[in-house]
């Protein structure tokens, strides 16, 4: 049987060794009603063949962003994959390498985090990364058990800036701790500060933002930091590590701890995960962090080494009282993004956030240009914006998808008073032929 | 093995090297300076790497060989079923259609991912006899802080504010960690000396405050629970909740149900039984299962099927919430699903069938050599402890680095906590019987060096890029990120 290696020859071999008749026999311990007395009803087995056949067609259900120009953001994003990344994450002593718990063979993933985290710590400004969460909302969620474990107090201001779908991640963790979320309302697609001056107090454990927020707006980090500061509370921003080849990191305006999503960095989109959960502090937190580190040391010789450390964090060791239930992370996803971040480099990072600024601002000039459409906030933005439209957004989603268009995410089911606007994201990846015809098929759309 | 190669990417970079490949700026206006305010560009470019794609493939491939996979090495570690990867798992992840889709695209344009989710789904609540599953769990960490948290629901519905969750001795120390996440004291419950639980300590434990009972079956010591349906009924009779950590649900395929010996939530872990690849960590993917009585408060979105129609169903008012912020690890969902539909409902009992078989041979071949945690026969595992070898000076930790230099990746050392010395071994079904004797050779040859010539062992190991690591250096002077050498 295929993935099955003993022949029945060998069986019959190692059931003599045993001294046992039959497997039957080896499940002795097993209460006779506690026996499933029938097989599994599922599909019955199928050949490499019919099943390839049967998941092409599963998968041409779908309308993956080859055949669509996709404008589609949001917290997950069409950046372009540079070729070697798969390859090389392919490489079967990558893959299908454990958890580098044996440090002494598992130095290619060891030095890849230890890689990682270099990066990470780099673009966010700070001083310490660590080896990933599950993804950017759950990265934001441990962000604030965090805060309540750092600086003892009990309630979070999330600004409505932040990603919604992020928001109800932290309401789910925060439900056993019994944290209080109170949400700081938006002026013009930025946080109101005048509103979070006032709501923040000596129980804030944490301002937490987006930078650039989920509208796509540029958020004014260093003085919200210090509200925040004043206030005893620490500073946690939201971002996006592939926009921080140009823009000012959240480390250099005064975050605490900066996480995010890094799926952009060369993880493809796969209706939603895996994705990178990024995750960095300033030093003097670094015993407070959520999940595994890598450190560099020495062997026995002398030579340089990698081990994961400062483990006594974890829940391997400390159980119940450890920083954060996490054990496995998403260290492909970590090496995917370091691959792609050496590919880039010094200058190609820069010129990903060049190019997607500078589309993204000439899609908002044509797009706000179609009549009854305009821009829905005067924030300065960065690669996505809210667009106000004078039909239902999704209606308007539904034609431009059939003429080859994934327009943007109607924004109705997460900000119910921007029922009329559509979230349209503009990576490097678009062209302006692409720009051009989504402006014209919209024109149409909404006349 | 030995490649001597001390680099990091960073140590590669020579300025004006490139390996990216970008398109021009087609658009107008195309300087982002000109664009943005200036407070929010980044004054210095940041310090990545200057290196051609050569440097890069060049860097990870050697990388990569510094490191013992599944595709290249025995991987005997208990609870963490390193079974196979199959190529064609990956093939069908990557698919246009599945790896390019959108999570935000309209519910019409993502009808096959949808269908993938639901069909997994029911595969997966058949397997374990759970009513309904959640997918959304990104590994089996968060699994179990969904079921937990979702139990914690199911008892404030009924006006019940239940303080405590039972946690065994011998557990995986995530089920402690998510347990007090979720807000409830922790409550360790002693184990017997042979790994099972103590049923009647347990009834002396059970009362109105325990919200749950969180066990491994079977436990992190590879015997089936005997008692375990006389267990389940004694925690519901006191209105207590039972969960299983289904880490070692490798071992039950297609012969026993959590559901039916009276689990009402546990959680899977596609990384493991379901052939998903580990990755050197993660990504993995930790669905939850639950009975009826758990089904509205499952996360949201549920995906569900109207006629011929799937959807993404929001409208749970019950539901615990968000896990992360779509709808699951799709990637390794497609993985799963692909494995379940190449091996049917007869390959899945096989594979429980091996992976016991294998493991009672290890057990047998070594149980001369070293001690042996509890009798057979076991399950999918068995752990052996170095108790003996220790007389000598052989820890469990030298004999898992010996093990590496005779080109094998070590057991779980130290797991479950309950064992001296532990050993913890899993072979999986994926293994022949040639390999698992080599295997149980070199255990015996060590077990043999231990009276010999323990120096060979104290030295190990010597094959691999680096010796034994200084772990309290590390730890003492964190060196987290690099920098330039001065």
């Amino acid at each position: 049987m295929r993935y099955i290696s003993n022949t029945s020859a060998q069986q019959k071999e190692m059931l003599g060794l045993i001294g046992a008749s039959s497997i039957e026999d080896l499940l002795v311990r097993i209460p006779a009603k506690a026996r499933l007395s029938r097989p599994l009803n599922l599909p019955r087995a199928m050949a490499e063949t019919d099943l390839v056949r049967h998941l092409q067609r599963i998968a041409g259900l779908n309308a993956g962003a080859d055949e669509y120009a996709c404008f589609l953001g949001a917290g997950s994003y069409d950046h372009a994959i540079p070729s070697p990344i798969n390859h090389l994450i392919s490489r079967g002593e990558f893959f299908t390498a454990y958890t580098p718990y044996q440090p002494e063979a598992s130095q290619g993933t060891l030095r890849s985090i230890f890689e990682y985290q270099t990066m990470m710590a780099e673009l966010t400004g700070m001083d310490v990364a660590n080896a990933s969460i599950y993804d950017g909302a759950s990265s934001l969620a441990e962000a604030a058990l965090m805060a309540h474990a750092v600086t003892g107090r009990d309630s979070l201001l999330i600004s409505r800036g932040v990603n919604p779908l992020y928001r109800q991640v932290v309401e789910t963790y925060v439900e056993g701790p019994g944290l209080k979320l109170k949400s700081v309302p938006l002026g013009d697609g930025v946080t109101d500060v005048d509103a979070l001056r006032k709501a923040v107090s000596k129980h804030s454990a944490a301002v937490v933002i987006q930078y650039p927020n989920f509208f796509g707006s540029l958020e004014d980090v260093r003085a919200i930091a210090d509200i925040a500061h004043e206030a005893g509370a620490l500073l946690v921003v939201v971002a996006d590590p592939i926009n921080l080849g140009l823009l000012t990191p959240p480390g250099a305006s005064g975050a605490d701890i900066v996480v995010g999503e890094g799926q952009g960095l060369g993880v493809p989109m796969s209706f939603g995960g895996p994705n990178l959960g990024v995750f960095a502090a300033k030093n003097e937190l670094v015993r407070r962090m959520p999940g595994r580190l890598v450190g560099a040391t020495v062997d026995r010789d002398g030579h340089r080494g990698f081990v994961l450390t400062l483990q006594t964090r974890e829940q391997h060791i400390r159980r119940a009282k450890a920083t954060s239930n996490i054990c496995t992370n998403v260290a492909l996803c970590a090496l995917v993004a370091t691959i792609y971040l050496a590919m880039l480099g010094r200058r190609g990072l820069v010129r990903v956030g060049e190019l997607s600024t500078a589309k993204a601002h000439y899609a908002a000039e044509r797009l706000a240009g179609v009549p009854g459409v305009s821009l829905r906030f005067g924030a300065p933005f960065f690669k996505e914006f809210a667009l106000k439209l004078p039909k239902p957004p999704e209606r308007v989603v539904a034609r431009l998808a059939r003429q080859g268009f994934l327009a943007g995410v109607p924004l109705k089911t997460f900000e119910r008073s921007l029922g009329d606007c559509l979230l349209v994201a503009v990576t490097e990846k678009r062209t302006k032929a692409e720009i051009d015809a989504f402006a014209a098929a919209l024109e149409k759309a909404v006349a | 093995m030995t490649d001597v190669y001390d680099k990091l990417i960073f140590e590669l970079s020579s300025p004006g090297r490139v390996a990216w490949s970008l398109a021009e700026a087609d658009v107008p206006e195309a300087d982002a300076r000109k664009l943005l305010p200036e407070q929010y560009v980044r004054k210095d470019a940041p310090a990545l790497p200057e290196v051609s794609e050569f440097d890069i493939v060049r860097h990870y491939s050697r990388l990569s060989r510094m490191n013992y996979g599944l595709d290249t090495h025995f991987y005997p570690l208990g609870s963490c079923t390193m079974k196979y990867n199959p190529k064609l798992n990956e093939d069908m992840a990557r698919l246009p259609g599945f790896a390019r889709l959108h999570p935000l695209a309209a519910e019409p344009l993502a009808q096959g991912a949808l269908q993938v989710m639901h069909e997994l789904a029911r595969d997966l609540a058949e397997i374990a006899g759970m009513d309904a599953v959640s997918l959304q769990p990104a590994a089996g960490a968060q699994g179990e802080l969904a079921g937990v948290l979702m139990i914690r629901a199911y008892h404030l519905s009924r006006g019940e504010k239940r303080t405590k969750v039972l946690v065994p001795d011998s557990a995986h120390g995530t089920n402690p960690a998510s347990t007090a996440i979720a807000g409830y004291e922790v409550v360790e419950v002693k184990s017997l000396p042979n790994g099972e639980v103590d049923v009647d300590a347990l009834a002396r434990t059970l009362d109105t405050d325990v919200a749950a009972f969180m066990i491994t079956v079977p436990n992190t010591l590879g015997m089936f629970e005997p008692r375990i349906v006389e267990i389940t009924e004694m925690c519901h009779a006191k209105g207590v909740q039972v969960y299983m950590d289904g880490a070692n649900l490798n071992a039950i395929l297609g012969i026993t149900r959590p559901g039916d010996l009276g689990f009402d939530v546990c959680h899977f872990n596609l990384h493991k039984t379901f052939t998903t690849p580990h990755g050197g960590g993660g990504p993995g993917a930790g669905p939850v299962g639950v009975k009826a009585h758990l089904e509205p408060f499952l996360p949201v979105p549920v995906v569900t099927k109207d006629g011929d129609a799937y959807a993404l169903d929001w409208k749970r008012p019950s539901s615990i919430g968000k896990l992360q912020a779509f709808w699951g690890n799709f990637g390794m969902l497609v993985r799963a699903y692909t494995y379940i539909r190449t091996m049917g409902p007869d390959g899945l009992r096989s594979v429980s069938d091996n992976a016991i078989l294998n493991a009672n041979y290890i057990m047998k071949r070594l149980e001369k050599v070293y001690d042996i945690a509890v009798p057979g026969p076991c399950m999918h595992e068995c752990v052996l402890s170095a108790r003996r070898q220790k007389k000598l000076g052989v820890t469990a930790t030298d004999i898992a680095k010996r093990l590496l230099d005779l080109g094998f990746y070590a057991p779980s050392t130290y797991f479950p906590l309950i064992v001296e010395e532990a050993l913890m071994i899993e072979p999986t079904e994926t293994e022949a019987k040639e390999t698992l004797d080599q295997f149980c050779d070199a255990m015996i040859q060590i077990a043999r060096e231990a009276e010999a010539n323990p120096a060979v062992i104290h030295d190990a190991p010597v094959t691999t890029p680096v010796r034994r690591l200084d772990q309290t250096k590390a730890a003492r002077e964190p060196n987290l990120r690099w920098t330039r050498r001065a």
